[in-house]
């Protein structure tokens, strides 16, 4: 023991252990090995070996878990559905009662939740302890509420049915609470796979549900790695997947679960900015950039990993950063004195030192906190790069590690421009005393979440995910709920057959498209504004359901795709612009198309309509353009109630930007005005995919567009072949969002094209829509899937 | 090496002061959010345990300026206090801390004007200093002439530590210059006697003019910035701290001088003084935990922490009528 005359002397913290003896009884009772947790009971998995799991601190061997084989997820997810019917059909206070039971037994076990947590994943405990543990009730308290009040605030909604829940291994329990408190409020039964690294405390969390009084089966725990998630995601009875992990992976899974129904969340990777103004409190910042990238231990996907600092105050604040770095400590997980524990594990700390030995590389200097370092244990220093820019790898990638990459900017545009150089759209870290300016960007920057002179603040009242290749989807209030509910008239569609016949590009006598005494009428693309020929130069020949001959429409290709997502990128001032500027314009449109009501009545009967019909669809299209009109400027976002005082949180519906849309072919006019109006309502610009066996529709619509004042760029049009079209459209990386409505095989393609930037997805499955009914043809789902939520946080006080 | 001794004979070089530079302040931002949060974490950061903690108590009692500014104050009172200051310890629990050689006192006597006669007498021979507050405390509004004579009554009388108050008027009419010139007006009446700068913060409400005050004050010439009185109705608080904290911290880059810091008024508890005991260390550093760059203005803090540091030694907590009142 240490003298008090020496401690006198040094005056050091001294060791400050949190004893972990009874999680270490905890895991000797169950030395032997876990199982799964299915059906209400911990069983043996169907694979004979398990797999160790470490202690990142020393690497020592904590226990022995489950390899989930494809018959233990199938096991689970039998257990899933079983329990589904009667768990979705308690009353609202019930299933409140046990989310609530739930919330408070975490609260009973918050201390050894919180040391099995470090133990397990390396987190200092006193974020596992201050942070981790205390969000976790939280998450389980908000979402009682929701069970509470699912049939009154969320009408016609009905719950998914079985999801396949993976989660990462940063935050083992908080990620399993934000995945299995919504499924359950709303409804759901749970599958859910822990991350290999981090297992253990999803098995005590598994007791307490047997603790709590949780009906079995709805909440399973199949342990295992990769193949066991993989399971899990192609498993056919499974009705979604929410998926917490990097993007790589996610991108995997869009891509096998395309086509497959099932309803889809990713919440991915970031490289996210943490913007630093020259009027900010910098003392404040810097605690800030500690608490963004040397929070545990940088392995945080929404982190404020790259520092961009205003040019006439970043050689100060790195002096104050440089400063602040002497002070941080690094060390074991469970001493309260430390700031800093060890990777997750030796894979992830070679993964991270490699990283960073790269960015040396790139000729960026490398600076690291000078604290004592622990011999053993998967240890990695507080880093800064400096010197660094948009062209180093450590600027671009997300390390998952604790190292901030640092360079300047020097007005407040180029802040914009480069808190948006990258493929990824989760958070964003604002620092500045003058309002306008951090509202400025917080309004422009592509990020889910955004932080005002603060950072990595969560609250289960707030929404969390990401825009970009970030994923898509919400974890957290209101907006999170819908992950977990399907409209009822979603559910209740059919798979229709489609036949969608092979265009004819090439002349033939047979077909007799124009009269000779009337003028020749010819259908273009039209792109920016303007009419154009398409790049191939052919065209393809329009006929009626009845074989007779209507004209020619242009055979657009990949080329005149890029040429109009080029021009809906420009049109970027619809989406800044005033709502009540759109609304008005919308108006103008239904005026304007009014004004031609007969011309479109004729096109329908000749698309099959009877005249009666046709005229009807012209009357219900003007209703639906007055439809979105009205909800351009009241489809209003929320202040969330987060639990803090003194803080507001925004959530703001926001446009993708460009977006997709292809349109089927049965009533061509409403189905088009049907996803065009929604999207323009918001603030999208729309790449548009005519409806194939009837073009002329959209064809004739620029006519309406143009003397509507639409801007240039806002609607384009292609026609032509729509699968082939779309393809390229769902391919696109600037393309934001798509919709399609054509066959199920497409949808399927659509889905597993979308996977290449992440771009959320409404596809049809084949399933047909009644546009005529407003529960159907308009309404909220369409105005939500027309807009992602961004969540800002404001601290404000004196 | 004896840290204790060693600094007595290492104690900065004494802050001569500055011209008035407003530049070093008046674009200052101090986000509040921020500095609260910073504030409720910094004690969730770090743990001082057992023997550590015995040792940080034994500290904390060394950097107390032990207090009594009370309309009621006597020559008995003060002179009961002085004997507390001289034995803040039982003898039994120096005994078995270890500290017996070289047994621990407060850092100071802190006394109304008229009282500083009793407590210089009291503590004489004992090394322990004498503080007087002056210059019209705890409002400060008498005429300047008196409050600069009230500073000399004091030194002459003994005292060798002068806590002042400043004019908070002028700061909240952001008069910078007016406060300059009281202030240095104030630290030529000390002499040699040191300065400590009472900014009464529950009255200046923001923390940017916590900042300011903190930095005219330096610039004056104050040796110490004080939190408060104890008599406003916000005493120290850690966001107000921490921000004069960094006011000196930036004041000692650009001039080389290091200035002390004196919370005062609500420290009641021996966790309260582990909590400003980490904020100086982790803002400041290690050095800012001896008396002569840290005080700590309290009057029954003292005793809680007696109780900790027995509680510590036989694993049994005390009643306070085992330990001498202070």
């Amino acid at each position: 023991m240490a003298k008090v005359t020496d401690i006198l002397e040094t005056m050091d913290y001294g060791p400050a252990p949190e004893s972990n003896t009874i999680v270490k009884d905890w895991l000797a009772v169950h030395a032997q090995g876990f199982g799964h947790f299915i059906g209400g009971k911990f069983v043996r998995s169907s694979a004979k070996a398990l797999m160790d799991v470490f202690n990142p601190h020393d690497n020592s061997v904590l226990g022995r878990v489950a390899q989930g084989t494809a018959a233990d997820v199938d096991h689970a997810v039998k257990a899933a559905r079983k329990a589904f019917g009667p768990w979705s059909k308690l009353s609202g206070f019930q299933r409140a009662k046990h989310l609530y039971a739930l919330a408070r037994y975490i609260q009973k076990r918050e201390r050894f939740l919180s040391v099995l947590e470090t133990m397990d994943n390396g987190k200092t405990i006193r974020e596992s302890r201050d942070i981790d543990i205390p969000l976790v009730a939280r998450h389980f308290y908000h979402h009682a509420g929701w069970a509470q009040l699912r049939d009154t605030e969320f009408k016609g909604y009905s719950p998914v049915g079985v999801c396949g829940q993976i989660i990462p291994w940063n935050f083992p329990l908080l990620m399993l609470a934000w995945k299995i408190a919504p499924a359950l409020a709303a409804g759901n039964t749970v599958v859910l796979k822990p991350a290999e690294f981090t297992p253990l405390t999803a098995l005590a969390f598994a007791e307490i549900c047997s603790e709590a009084g949780i009906p079995d089966g709805v909440v399973n725990v199949v342990t295992g790695a990769g193949e066991t998630g993989a399971a899990l995601v192609a498993h056919k009875d499974v009705d979604k997947i929410a998926f917490t992990g990097s993007t790589e992976v996610g991108k995997l899974i869009r891509v096998q679960t395309a086509g497959s129904g099932k309803k889809l969340s990713l919440e991915l990777g970031g490289k996210s900015p943490f913007v630093i103004y020259d009027d900010a409190d910098l003392d404040a910042a810097v605690e800030g950039v500690v608490d963004a990238v040397w929070f545990n231990q940088g392995q945080v996907c929404c982190a404020g990993t790259r520092l961009l600092v205003q040019e006439g105050i970043a050689q100060k604040f790195y002096t104050k950063l440089k400063h602040r770095m002497g002070s941080l400590r690094v060390g074991d997980p469970l001493d309260k004195s430390n700031d800093m524990g060890p990777l997750v594990d030796p894979i992830q700390l070679a993964r991270v030192t490699a990283m960073v030995k790269k960015g040396e590389t790139d000729g960026g200097t490398l600076i690291q906190a000078p604290c004592k370092m622990p011999d053993n244990g998967n240890y990695f220093a507080p880093s800064l790069f400096v010197d660094v820019d948009t062209s180093s790898s450590v600027m671009r990638e997300e390390i998952f590690g604790p190292v901030i990459s640092a360079m300047t900017f020097r007005t407040p545009e180029e802040a914009v421009a480069l808190a948006n150089h990258t493929q990824y759209g989760l958070a964003a870290s604002i620092w500045s005393e003058n309002i306008n300016v951090a509202l400025d960007l917080a309004a422009r920057v592509k990020a889910g979440i955004v932080w005002i002179n603060s950072t990595n603040l969560f609250d289960a009242a707030a929404g969390f995910g990401g825009y970009k290749e970030s994923g898509f989807g919400r974890e957290g209030g209101r907006e999170g709920m819908y992950e977990y509910l399907v409209a009822d008239w979603m559910k209740a569609l059919k798979v229709e057959k489609h036949s969608l016949l092979k265009l004819i590009s090439s002349p033939r006598s047979e077909l007799r498209h124009s009269a000779a005494d009337l003028i020749d009428r010819t259908a273009k693309l039209y792109i920016g504004g303007r009419q154009s020929r398409p790049d191939s130069g052919y065209s393809y020949e329009v006929v009626s359901p009845k074989g007779k001959a209507l004209g020619l429409a242009g055979l657009g290709n990949r080329k005149d795709v890029r040429n109009a997502v080029e021009s809906a990128l420009k049109a970027s001032a619809w989406s800044s612009g005033s709502a009540h500027g759109r609304a008005q314009i919308l108006y103008f449109i239904a005026e304007n198309l009014a004004a031609r009501a007969d011309e479109y009545a004729k096109r329908l009967v000749q698309a099959g309509a009877s005249t009666r019909h046709s005229k009807h669809e012209v009357e219900a299209s003007l209703e639906r353009i007055f439809f979105y009109a009205a909800h351009a400027d009241k489809y209003d976002g929320r202040i969330h109630s987060t639990n803090s005082k003194k803080q507001t949180t925004l959530a703001m519906n926001e446009p993708y930007g460009v977006m997709g849309l292809v349109c089927p072919n049965e009533n061509p006019l409403l189905s088009m005005i049907s996803l065009m109006m929604p999207a323009l309502a918001m603030g999208n610009r729309v790449v548009l995919v005519a409806p194939q066996s009837m073009p002329f529709i959209a064809t004739d619509f620029y006519q309406v567009l143009d003397t509507s004042d639409v801007p240039d760029g806002v609607v384009n049009i292609v026609t032509g072949t729509r699968d082939e079209l779309t393809k390229t459209l769902a391919e696109h990386d600037e393309v934001a969002a798509i919709w399609y409505h054509g066959d199920a095989v497409g949808s399927a393609m659509v889905e597993k094209a979308s996977a290449g930037n992440v771009k959320p997805t409404w596809v049809n499955d084949g399933k047909r829509i009644d546009w005529f009914s407003a529960e159907q043809g308009q309404g909220y789902e369409y105005l939500r899937r027309a807009t992602q939520v961004k969540n800002i946080w404001i601290p404000y006080g004196e | 090496m004896n840290i204790q001794s060693n600094l007595r004979s290492n104690s900065p070089p004494r802050n001569a002061g500055v011209p008035l530079e407003i530049s070093w302040f008046e674009n200052i931002q101090v986000n509040t959010s921020a500095a609260e949060r910073r504030a409720a974490t910094l004690t969730t950061r770090r743990s001082v345990k057992k023997e550590y903690q015995a040792a940080w108590l034994v500290k904390a009692l060394q950097c107390i300026d032990l207090t009594t500014l009370a309309g009621d104050d006597t020559a008995g009172r003060v002179h009961r206090l002085c004997e507390k200051a001289k034995r803040p310890l039982r003898e039994d629990l120096i005994e078995k801390l270890g500290l017996a050689d070289a047994p621990p006192k407060v850092g100071a006597i802190c006394v109304y004007p008229t009282m500083v006669p009793h407590a210089v007498k009291a503590l004489r021979g004992s090394g322990i200093p004498v503080a007087s507050v002056a210059t019209g405390f705890p409002a400060g509004l008498t005429p300047l002439s008196i409050r600069l004579a009230e500073i000399r009554y004091a030194v002459e009388e003994g005292a060798e530590e002068i806590d002042i108050v400043i004019n908070r008027e002028q700061v909240l009419m952001q008069d910078w210059s007016a406060l300059y010139d009281e202030i240095a007006a104030m630290r030529a009446a000390c002499g040699d006697a040191h300065l400590k700068a009472i900014l009464a913060t529950g009255d200046l409400k923001t923390l940017r003019n916590v900042y300011k005050a903190s930095m005219v004050a330096m610039q004056a010439g104050a040796d110490f910035i004080k939190t408060s009185t104890g008599k406003e109705d916000v005493n120290a608080t850690l966001p107000v701290s921490l921000t004069m904290v960094r006011a000196l911290r930036v004041y000692g880059e650009l001039t080389g001088f290091q200035i002390g810091f004196k919370p005062a008024g609500g420290l009641k508890t021996a966790k309260d003084a582990m909590a400003w005991q980490i904020l100086m260390k982790e803002e400041l550093g290690r050095r800012w935990l001896e008396p002569d760059l840290f005080r700590i203005g309290a009057s029954s803090l003292l005793s809680d922490i007696e109780r900790q540091l027995e509680h510590y030694l036989t694993g049994r907590y005390a009643a306070l009528s085992h330990h001498a009142l202070a």
